[in-house]
């Protein structure tokens, strides 16, 4: 079944214009030492219909919850138009926009999708796209150590909890360009004067993160501040959906943060088991050669007519080759224009219904839970959209009972250490009615007297 | 055929140097923005910094490459030619004058005799 | 007409906008956005048009022949993406309890076994989200490689001038100096006697692609893989170029210790153009305990499992937040599953047989082929060289003459080495008759050349644009929309 349209005569005639008798000696140049005939080890293909049968078998054993989990990846509302139109053939099997003629669509949609991200950020520019939040935070460190020319230092600062497997990409991304990252603990207002106390040093940039891992609001003004006195940048690390409702990072302090970037995911990304997603980042305009991944800028054509075309291609792997920004040749074009077309939709306003909406259901989830003995709200106040809750046993367990009855109740904290293993990341958005969340507190309860 | 200018010194490396009065002045050569292309974008060294002698200090960039410039001589920059920042095209209009890239005082002039002569140079592009 | 130009204040697709009862929220009045981002205000409808008629403005495999060489732009079977997109994978949590997602980690396990009996590796981790972070896979394993037997004096990685951008940067993102080795100008063939001079105790590794990107199978591969482990380093295969050889030979067996793959290429998954991809990495059991996580294993009992560090102590870790691309990566395990051993070695034979056929086709209409005593893999190169000189036009000239006819252009100026080529990779799913007709193409185009080579140079003329001016977009930099 290799949707190939070969009839035993096109190959014949085919063979008799190359001048060979048979196909296998088109293969004629590779050594017989190491040359295999066929994959043996791989079961013969089948058809569509088979096919559908047999994901269907396989499928059944993924199980859909109600879900409450958040931690870095966000169930929203996606129109249905969302990807009926990303769906379109011209714009889900088109390659790269290289022939910028023949790739106007994907092109003004990317230029589009800058200007929405730039704006959304406070920032000046914006990329066409990373491959998902912790690489783009990675790709932002590197950056950043480029870009700061006040300092020689290649020590990164973040400024409280960031996601732990965002660490984890970071270090495995940034460890050999000789990047040093301190995380400092700050206490859950992200009090200045932690840092001042944990960062004496000069440093390159700081990682701020709004809100931060355990969904708590930093106090992003006096850090940008501080760190732009130490001659540091500023990365600001943010979720996209609550920028319709957060503080902008070009307005964090005094100057703004100088690198913005974060998971894409939430705006109109399906959660899909963790993937594709995309990144994204945007900066101040005087960092703009710096920024890795393409970029879409505005032109004319010969008759003068407005176009489209990457640029600042000259400081891209194919031309910079060992001496370019990064090695990323691509850019999440699929799921860039997914959330183009998601901001589109839902439009400033909507966007910011739908910021509040997931801030005033994660509150009214708190309301109730004052109510469930034996679990106490951890963070009751200074959240977005999620939020961390104790629970009387170990959060595996109660866990564990809640998806046994339906719901995913949460993300389990004891990937942060032994402290938190009796504590949960509960995230709710406006997909949540008040049965649902009714439903959260009734299996809760019971989850919690079933251990 | 690229001009090569008799009163200069050059590198290996496409660029040329004018040594006057204690002060070299560098640039990229004629050949070499020929190479490139039309500049979009020069990347200036920093006022003040002591740069040695091979150092890349300075990317000249068009649409289908970036290329660095090397420090011909070790020295410090005394100079840098503000007018590229928004005129990165001069280096193609006119190389050898108005399209100039930064100035150097050498910490050693005896430095200059080791670079290319004009002879030297043409014999390096054929 | 940008989306922003159409936007009307206070206009909204109001069907999906969430309702709000009031508005107030329990935040630090200091934390608020003040302005107002520069969203559209447009209609449900409007967005609808818009986003379809510049859909319409793009080429794309589904409406056009597409020989993009070293990209593999074959047909992306809808079956895999209508398949993949059901609630079943869409509605998963990364992190609900691997008892829930049973389903996805099936498809991902198989994924795995089709890859080790395609490449000949014995380990394959999935997660990285493109080819280029393969790359940095791969070349990240051989570091930990020597870092772990302390052999701290390789610093070097080697890398052919023919080789993609991707390898050089790859090998500097990961502390590596590359050494560049000279390709023979006649047969293709890496230069051994340059190779020898070039590997030593400071040799980390050599990355290649076999076939290479010049179109033909490196024949002294054997000969390089001794000689580089001789040398103490390791040989990382670029995939980019696996449709050639699925079935016939494998980089395992030709002495390869990693490698990544492009799900995008060869496993048929939709470009969107220019990502999502997904770049898995595959390794010998050398290098199989340094994998990027998490890696997907199946238990005793025939549970399946995604396992961390606590698995794979000597991991180079996470290259990604959750588990990389998971629906491309479910799209190419149902095109793998739906080919079969059988399809996949058929893929590749016919894969070989169209750039064969059209190679020739395009030899006897008179056109320079870049290695004419060599095979083609998938892929081959002609040169305009010729062309050049006599008419003056160049490879952009007929690639963008190409476009006027319906054809995306071949990969232009690609490899670096051969002067004005075109880079051609038909793939298997084209028929004769779509080759035949870009013969004939090309063959109009020649004729222009001798006809009317001025207008060959003002193409194209039937797209929305014409040639665009790339040095005012770099020099103005106009990269976001303001009123």
């Amino acid at each position: 079944m290799s949707f190939t349209p070969h009839t035993p005569e096109d190959i014949a005639l085919m063979l008799n214009s190359i001048g060979i008798d048979s196909v296998e000696q088109l293969f004629d140049e590779i050594p017989s030492a190491i040359r295999i005939e066929g994959l043996p080890d791989l079961a013969d293909g089948i058809n569509e219909m088979a096919m559908g049968r047999e994901i269907k078998k396989i499928s059944a054993g993924n199980k859909n919850l109600l879900n409450f989990i958040g931690a870095g990846a966000y169930q929203h509302h996606i129109p249905s138009a969302v990807w009926q139109l990303a769906g379109r053939g011209e714009l889900l099997t088109a390659y790269t926009p290289y022939q910028a003629e023949a790739s106007q669509g994907s092109l003004q949609i990317i230029f589009e999708f800058q200007t929405m991200i730039a704006s959304l950020c406070g920032m000046d520019v914006a990329n066409a796209s990373m491959y998902d939040g912790a690489s783009a935070l990675a790709e932002s460190i590197l950056m950043a150590v480029r870009a700061n020319k006040k300092t020689t230092s290649k020590k990164i600062v973040i400024a409280d909890s960031i996601h732990p497997c965002y660490l984890n990409v970071m270090n495995s991304i940034t460890r050999y360009q000789g990047i040093e990252i301190q995380c400092v603990e700050t206490d859950r207002y992200n009090d200045v004067n932690t840092l001042k106390s944990a960062a004496h040093e000069s440093f390159a940039a700081v990682v701020l993160p709004q809100p931060n891992f355990l969904g708590q609001l930093t106090r992003v003004d006096a850090i940008t501040d501080w760190a732009h006195q130490h001659h540091a940048l500023v990365i600001g690390l943010v979720n996209p959906v609550t920028l319709g409702l957060l503080k902008e990072p070009g307005s964090w302090g005094a100057r703004g943060a100088d690198i913005v970037c974060g998971e894409g995911q939430p705006l109109g990304v399906p959660l899909a088991g963790g993937g594709p997603y995309f990144g994204f980042m945007a900066c101040k305009k005087q960092f703009i050669r710096q920024m890795p991944g393409r970029i879409v800028g505005k032109t004319t054509d010969t008759n003068g007519k407005t176009g489209y075309c990457l640029t600042l291609q000259a400081r891209e792997q194919h031309i910079r080759r060992s001496k370019a920004t990064s090695n990323i040749c691509t850019n999440q074009g699929l799921l860039m224009t997914v959330a183009t077309i998601y901001m589109s939709l839902l439009g400033p306003q909507g966007l910011k219904n739908v910021a509040i909406k997931s801030h005033q259901n994660t509150a009214r989830l708190i309301e109730l839970l004052n109510t469930v003995k034996q679990v106490h709200c951890v963070y009751a106040d200074n959240f977005c959209h999620e939020m961390v809750i104790q629970v009387p046993s170990s959060a595996k367990s109660v866990l564990k009972k809640m998806a046994d009855r339906g719901v995913a109740g949460g993300y389990d904290l004891a990937t942060l250490g032994q402290a938190w293993a009796d504590k949960l990341l509960v995230c709710s958005t406006e997909v949540h009615n008040e049965n649902d969340l009714q439903q959260f507190i009734t299996v809760l309860k019971t989850a919690i007297e079933d251990v | 055929m690229s001009d090569i200018k008799d009163n200069l010194k050059y590198t290996q490396t496409h660029e040329w140097v004018n040594f006057d009065n204690a002060i070299a002045t560098v640039g990229i050569t004629d050949q070499a923005q020929h190479l490139l292309g039309e500049l979009v974008y020069v990347e200036l060294p920093e006022q003040g910094r002591e740069v040695s002698m091979g150092e890349e200090i300075c990317v000249v960039e068009s649409t289908k490459a970036a290329s660095d410039v090397y420090a011909p001589i070790a020295g410090k920059i005394i100079a840098v030619n503000d007018a590229l920042e928004e005129h990165p095209e001069l280096v193609n209009q006119s190389p050898y004058a108005d399209g100039w890239l930064f100035k150097i005082e050498p910490n050693n002039p005896n430095e200059i005799d080791q670079l290319m002569t004009p002879a030297d140079y043409k014999n390096s592009l054929d | 007409m940008l989306i922003f130009e159409k936007s009307v204040q206070g206009r909204a697709a109001q069907a999906q906008s969430p309702h709000l009862q009031k508005d107030a929220v329990r935040i630090d009045s200091s934390l608020l956005r003040q302005t107002k981002p520069c969203l559209p205000e447009v209609s449900e409808l409007e967005t609808v048009r818009h986003f379809t008629n510049l859909s319409r403005k793009n080429f794309s495999i589904d409406t056009n022949f597409y020989p993009l060489g070293s990209c593999t732009m074959k047909y992306n079977p809808r079956a895999a993406h209508q398949f993949a997109s059901d609630e079943k994978f869409l509605n998963q949590h990364p992190y609900i309890d691997d008892d829930y997602k049973q389903g996805t980690l099936q498809c991902l396990y198989e994924l795995q076994h089709t890859i080790k009996s395609v490449t000949g590796m014995t380990a394959v981790s999935l997660t990285p989200m493109a080819g280029a972070q393969g790359e940095f896979a791969g070349v990240a394993m051989i570091r930990a490689y020597h870092d772990e037997r302390g052999d701290k004096q390789r610093e070097e990685i080697i890398v052919p001038d023919a080789a993609h951008g991707t390898n050089p940067a790859t090998a500097f993102m990961c502390g590596y100096k590359v050494r560049e080795v000279a390709t023979l100008s006649d047969s293709g063939d890496v230069d051994l006697t340059a190779l020898k001079a070039v590997l030593s105790e400071k040799t980390a590794g050599i990355m290649l692609t076999n076939p290479s990107t010049l179109g033909v199978f490196e024949r002294k591969i054997k000969e390089i893989a001794d000689l580089t482990h001789e040398a103490g380093g390791l040989l990382y295969y670029d995939g980019a170029n696996l449709n050639a050889i699925m079935g016939k030979v494998r980089p395992g067996d030709m002495g390869f210790d990693v490698m990544h793959l492009n799900l995008h290429k060869t496993f048929a998954t939709p470009h969107g153009g220019g990502g999502p991809g997904a770049g898995p990495v595959a390794a010998n059991s050398k290098l199989a305990k340094y994998l990027p996580v998490p890696v997907v294993q199946k238990t005793a009992t025939g549970r399946y499992i995604l396992v961390d560090e606590t698995h794979y102590p000597h991991s180079i870790g996470k290259l990604s937040t959750f588990f990389g691309n998971t629906g491309v990566l479910i799209r190419a395990y149902i095109y793998a599953k739906m080919l079969g051993g059988n399809g996949l070695t058929q893929a590749s034979t016919l894969a070989t047989l169209n750039a064969n056929y059209l190679m020739t086709a395009l030899h006897k209409a008179g056109f320079t082929l870049a290695y004419p005593q060599r095979r083609a893999s998938h892929e081959f190169i002609i040169t305009l060289e010729p062309e050049h000189k006599i008419y003056g036009i160049t490879a952009l000239d007929v690639a963008k003459c190409l476009l006027d006819r319906g054809i995306h252009a071949p990969t232009m100026y690609f490899p670096l080495l051969v002067a004005e080529c075109l880079l051609i990779e038909p793939t298997e799913t084209e028929s004769k008759q779509q080759l035949d007709e870009f013969v004939d193409a090309m063959i109009a185009i020649r004729q222009m050349m001798i006809e009317n080579a001025e207008q060959l140079k003002q193409a194209p003329q039937k797209l929305p644009v014409t040639r665009l001016d790339e040095v005012k977009a770099a020099k103005t930099l106009d990269l976001v929309w303001s009123e």
